[in-house]
């Protein structure tokens, strides 16, 4: 009975404060919303990869494999079965349709392991039109849709199908890959016969892979979830600054309450009980409302976040997003642990407060000198443990820490740097409004800091986020021109039609630059070679970063090769390492050049260097030297004359237009991250606004009835916030552009293995600025006409004696 | 400052309803008068202080100052004439908490246009505050803080003081010490002082008592 008194008068607080409660539950809902979003595309994501890679990979189960990468002969699979292994042979390459480019997977259906069979082998028929020629290829209904005009084999869609992927018999894979009598991996089934002579014995120059719980492209994609879950957390941490400066100043607030509450007989923990019950109520509450909103926001994100991972990794996100039960578990866990974080200092306050403490509110949020020294001790701390990780750590996570120090380190600096600001702006002034303007808006520091902190963090993420973005696009772009030089690109159907098209091209182009390309394992990492002939286009363009001199013709003569600079950096490479291409072949690494956007790793080498290894390399695709006013002419002869489909003839210009689509595309997600966090900064500002804006009246009724005008009060109070607000983004400036140079210097450099020069947007700081401006004349509009409207006799109130 | 209230009347909306607070009050006032008003609590002495300061309006009646009837005064005419003629101290003091003692006292004469920060310094000394002057509001006591209250109103040399129960948060002592200084001070510039008080003792010192019951001069 008396917790339920004691709850009714506590709650009676927030009956009387609707805005306050709404910033409760609105910060702590946005915050959970964010989080829980992230979470969910992420586990969206990579439950795709784990069905992608128990679909093509089978890598539930164990495989046999051999070290370095290379091809397995067909007698091992003959031998191992012959002993009575339960094993089943795969051939997988990359092969290209026309345009498409699919990774084929070529399968035993008779021997597949059933838990692994992409073929239904009850049914006859099926299985009797995939092993029989020509063949069948089993793909997605995307990919079918893809390749439906470049191929004559037959398609069977099945919606288990990843994109990009490709099941067929093996038999047909050999063929297609050119690559007879030899296997990738060989499948071990789970159910074997005792007493099998060991494998070791049987097949000495293979490894056992055992099943993995992690797929390649969860590997490959870490570093990519890993800075979305960092944006969720950001935007998290922004939302909860929210809750916590408004349940601060609630208690602060019912501090006359809790005395009369304590005097009256209630003890310390009934109260503690009944806040603890009042803030649970408000988790639960805003909890379902967060991973309600988080549902919807994982939906808008889900299709960004896969373009992005399709553009960045090569990875295919299917599936649908629906409200698990895990997920309203992690939701309504992570609204009670913001809530607890929010509100911990605040308990402790309580719970130390004594029965006969002044009952009078406390300036809210002011904190004594000791609390800012160590708040500005912290931060110079954060700071340079964030500068000896760049010094001292590596990897991926050392990059987050560095962020994370980076933000945290800035943004607990901010208000003493305000303060110091505004105490130098008052000394610079002399005028009594002028003075008082500086000194007062010092004051609504500790009730602001924590937003404007939320607002410091938002800002310099922006900041550094779009410089990253944008740096990276200038420099993709001039990449593009570099890397795409031809004119036109042209690829045949088939092999015959190959030779006649490059007989053809020999009089009618300035040169037929040869797109030849084999799949490898270098170093224990798949890698692609390309062969190139000895041209001027690549003397010209081509973007190398490092070299040894006379580099081209170096790869002309076979001696070296070039490597991209994911695989550079990866494997820690100088100029004039030897690599090891196949076993009989080795080279000169002789340069280095920019390769954004591709996962795998990439080796250059002149092309009779790699059709002389692999003679059966397919010679589909060229790209062509014209003059510009020829393009459209020769374009239409080629139509004419080998009935090529407008897919397989692509000018520069259409290639780099749909490259540069693919960029922006796939950092929309990061774009929709940004302004999010932006949106939940600007509603900290806004709710810690409107809450002072109740506790204005004592501040400026005075200087009213020395005869300021409201109209002139109410000028000053949007001066004050677009003040604070320029404050904030001129100190989100630097750190956003230090950000930008640890995502470009550091981050980028882990995640994918290339860096980026950094360049200065300022328009678009222009921009975002006008942003920030027009997020604060509206955060400060509605406590603005709160005030302007208010009549003389509530300003009397504050003189009254007898209120 | 000569001052002439005629037919003076001021009511509110309540949630009980219509409350007439004033109801016809006619007073005059000459230069250098000190009138105490007094009178039970709701009897309206703060509303009509509060009018004469010109920080609300009157339903009906004219506020004459110096010739000049200022409930006619548009929003930003009252406040002029609250800037440059009127003083107010008031029983909450209301300092302003982001400025120091010396900004405090300065801050009236400034808005003003009459800044003098030798008479802003004498006044400091005289008040018993000149060695606060760097201190805020929030580290001085009640008496010091109501001392740096009368020194902002003085310091503007306002030809009219108004103060609403200005030692009703001071001990007795203090209540007498600063009393003694707001008189001594006032006549010194010679301004109009019109005090509103629920103390006999304290309406006893000043010039000239004027009693209200029910909005009305009794």
């Amino acid at each position: 009975m008396t917790i339920w008194t004691v709850a009714a008068a506590l709650l009676s607080h927030w009956q009387r404060r609707p805005l306050q409660l709404g910033a409760v539950v609105l910060g702590l809902a946005l915050a959970t919303a964010l989080w829980s979003g992230v979470q969910a595309v992420n586990a969206e994501a990579r439950a795709s990869y784990a069905r992608a890679a128990a679909a093509l990979d089978q890598n539930e189960l164990a495989h046999l494999v051999s070290p370095h990468g290379r091809s397995i002969p067909q007698a091992v699979f003959v031998r191992l079965r012959r002993a009575g292994w339960n094993v089943s042979p795969v051939l997988e390459g990359e092969y290209r349709f026309g345009t498409a480019r699919l990774r084929v997977i070529g399968v035993e259906p008779l021997t597949m392991p059933a838990e692994t069979q992409a073929v239904d082998r009850r049914n006859a028929g099926e299985l009797l039109s995939f092993i029989s020629p020509p063949g069948t290829l089993i793909v997605s209904p995307e990919t079918a849709e893809k390749i439906r005009r470049q191929t004559d084999l037959a398609l069977r869609v099945s919606d288990r199908m990843p994109d990009g992927a490709a099941f067929v018999d093996i038999g047909l894979a050999e063929r297609l890959l050119r690559r007879e009598g030899e296997l990738t991996r060989i499948v071990i089934a789970e159910n074997q016969r005792p007493g099998l002579e060991p494998l070791g014995t049987l097949a000495p120059a293979l490894l056992v892979r055992e099943p993995s719980a992690q797929s390649d492209l969860e590997h490959l994609t870490e570093s990519f979830h890993l800075n979305l879950t960092a944006f969720g957390f950001l935007a998290f941490a922004v939302g909860l600054f929210i809750v916590y400066s408004t349940i601060g100043l609630a208690f602060e607030q019912r501090r006359p309450t809790f005395r009369t509450l304590r005097c009256l007989g209630v003890s310390l923990s009934a109260l503690a009980v009944s806040l603890l019950a009042e803030l649970f109520l408000f988790a639960l509450v805003a909890g379902a409302a967060g991973v309600i909103i988080g549902y919807l926001i994982a939906s808008l994100l889900l299709p960004g976040v896969a373009a992005t991972l399709e553009g960045l990794y090569g990875a295919s996100v299917t599936g649908t997003l629906s409200l698990r039960p895990e997920w309203w578990l992690s939701g309504f866990a992570i609204a009670v642990a913001g809530t607890l974080i929010s509100s911990i200092q605040s308990l402790l306050r309580l719970m130390r407060m004594p029965v006969l403490a002044a009952a009078q509110p406390q300036t809210w949020g002011r904190s004594s000198q000791t609390g800012r020294r160590f708040q500005v001790l912290a931060a110079a701390a954060l700071l340079g443990l964030s500068g000896a990780l760049i010094l001292w750590a590596d990897g991926l996570r050392a990059g987050f820490g560095v962020l994370g120090c980076l933000l945290l380190g800035a943004s607990l600096l901010l208000p003493a740097m305000l303060s110091g600001f505004l105490t130098f702006m008052q000394r610079l002034s002399s005028g009594a409004l002028v003075t008082w303007f500086w000194a007062d808006a010092r004051q609504q520091l500790p009730g602001l800091s924590l937003a404007l902190m939320a607002l410091l963090l938002a800002l310099a993420a922006n900041v550094g986020v779009g410089t990253m973005v944008s740096s990276f696009r200038l420099t993709f772009i001039g990449w593009l021109d570099q890397r795409l030089a031809a004119e036109l690109y042209v690829a045949a159907r088939n092999e015959p039609e190959a030779d006649r098209l490059r007989a053809w091209l020999a009089t009618k182009v300035e040169s037929v630059l040869p797109i030849v390309s084999v799949d490898a394992e270098i170093r224990g990492q798949p890698m692609q070679i390309f062969g190139v002939v000895d041209d001027p286009t690549y003397r010209e363009h081509w973007p190398l970063i490092v070299v040894m001199p006379d580099v081209w013709d170096r790869v002309a003569s076979g001696e070296g090769v070039l490597v991209n600079e994911q695989f550079w950096r990866r494997e820690r490479l100088r100029i004039g390492d030897q690599l090891d291409l196949a076993s009989d072949w080795k080279a000169t690494v002789v340069g280095v050049y920019s390769d954004y956007g591709n996962p795998k790793g990439q080796v250059i080498a002149g092309i009779n260097a790699l059709t002389s290894r692999h003679p059966q390399v397919s010679r589909l695709r060229y790209g062509l030297r014209v003059q510009p006013d020829q393009i459209a002419d020769l374009r239409s002869s080629l139509s004419d004359e080998f009935g090529l489909p407008p897919d397989n003839i692509v000018d520069q210009a259409a290639l780099k237009e749909q490259s540069r689509r693919i960029f922006d595309r796939t950092f929309l997600v990061t774009g929709a991250l940004n302004i999010f966090t932006l949106g939940v900064a600007a509603l900290a500002v806004f709710s810690s606004l409107l809450m002072l804006s109740e506790m204005r009246l004592p501040q400026l009724a005075p200087v009213w009835a020395m005869g300021v005008t409201r109209r002139d009060l109410a000028l000053l109070e949007i001066l004050r916030t677009l003040v604070l607000w320029l404050a904030t983004f001129a100190a989100a400036l630097p750190l956003g552009l230090v950000l930008a140079w640890v995502l470009l210097a550091v981050v980028n450099v882990e995640a994918f293995g290339w860096r980026l020069p950094m360049h200065i947007f300022p328009y678009e700081w222009v921009r975002l600025g006008l942003v920030a401006l027009a997020a604060a004349v509206v955060s400060v509009f509605i406590p603005l006409r709160r005030l302007a409207g208010l009549a003389p006799s509530e300003l009397l109130k504050v003189f009254a004696n007898e209120r | 400052m000569v001052i002439a209230l005629r037919n003076l009347c001021k009511s509110y909306e309540t949630a009980e309803g219509r409350l007439d607070v004033l109801r016809g009050i006619d007073l005059d006032l000459g230069a250098g008068d000190s009138v105490a008003l007094t009178g039970e609590s709701g009897s309206g002495k703060s509303t009509l202080l509060h009018l004469v300061a010109g920080l609300d309006r009157p339903d009906a009646g004219e506020i004459m100052i110096g010739g000049r009837d200022i409930s006619k005064l548009d929003d930003s005419g009252r406040a002029a004439y609250r800037r440059t003629e009127v003083g107010l101290v008031f029983q909450q003091f209301n300092l302003i908490p982001s400025l120091d003692v010396a900004a405090n006292i300065a801050f009236h004469a400034k808005l003003a246009g009459r800044h003098d920060p030798t008479w802003e310094n004498e006044l400091a000394e005289r008040l018993g505050v000149g060695t606060l002057l760097t201190r805020y509001p929030e580290q001085l006591s009640t008496g010091q803080q109501q001392r740096v209250a009368i020194g902002r109103t003085l310091a503007a040399r306002p030809g009219l003081v108004l103060a609403d129960e200005p030692t009703g948060n001071l001990d007795e002592a203090n209540g007498d010490a600063v009393l003694d200084l707001m008189l001594s001070l006032a006549k010194g510039t010679g301004s109009t002082l019109l005090m509103v008080t629920h103390s006999q003792k304290l309406a006893d010192r000043l010039d000239r008592q004027v009693h209200l019951r029910s909005g009305k001069i009794a």
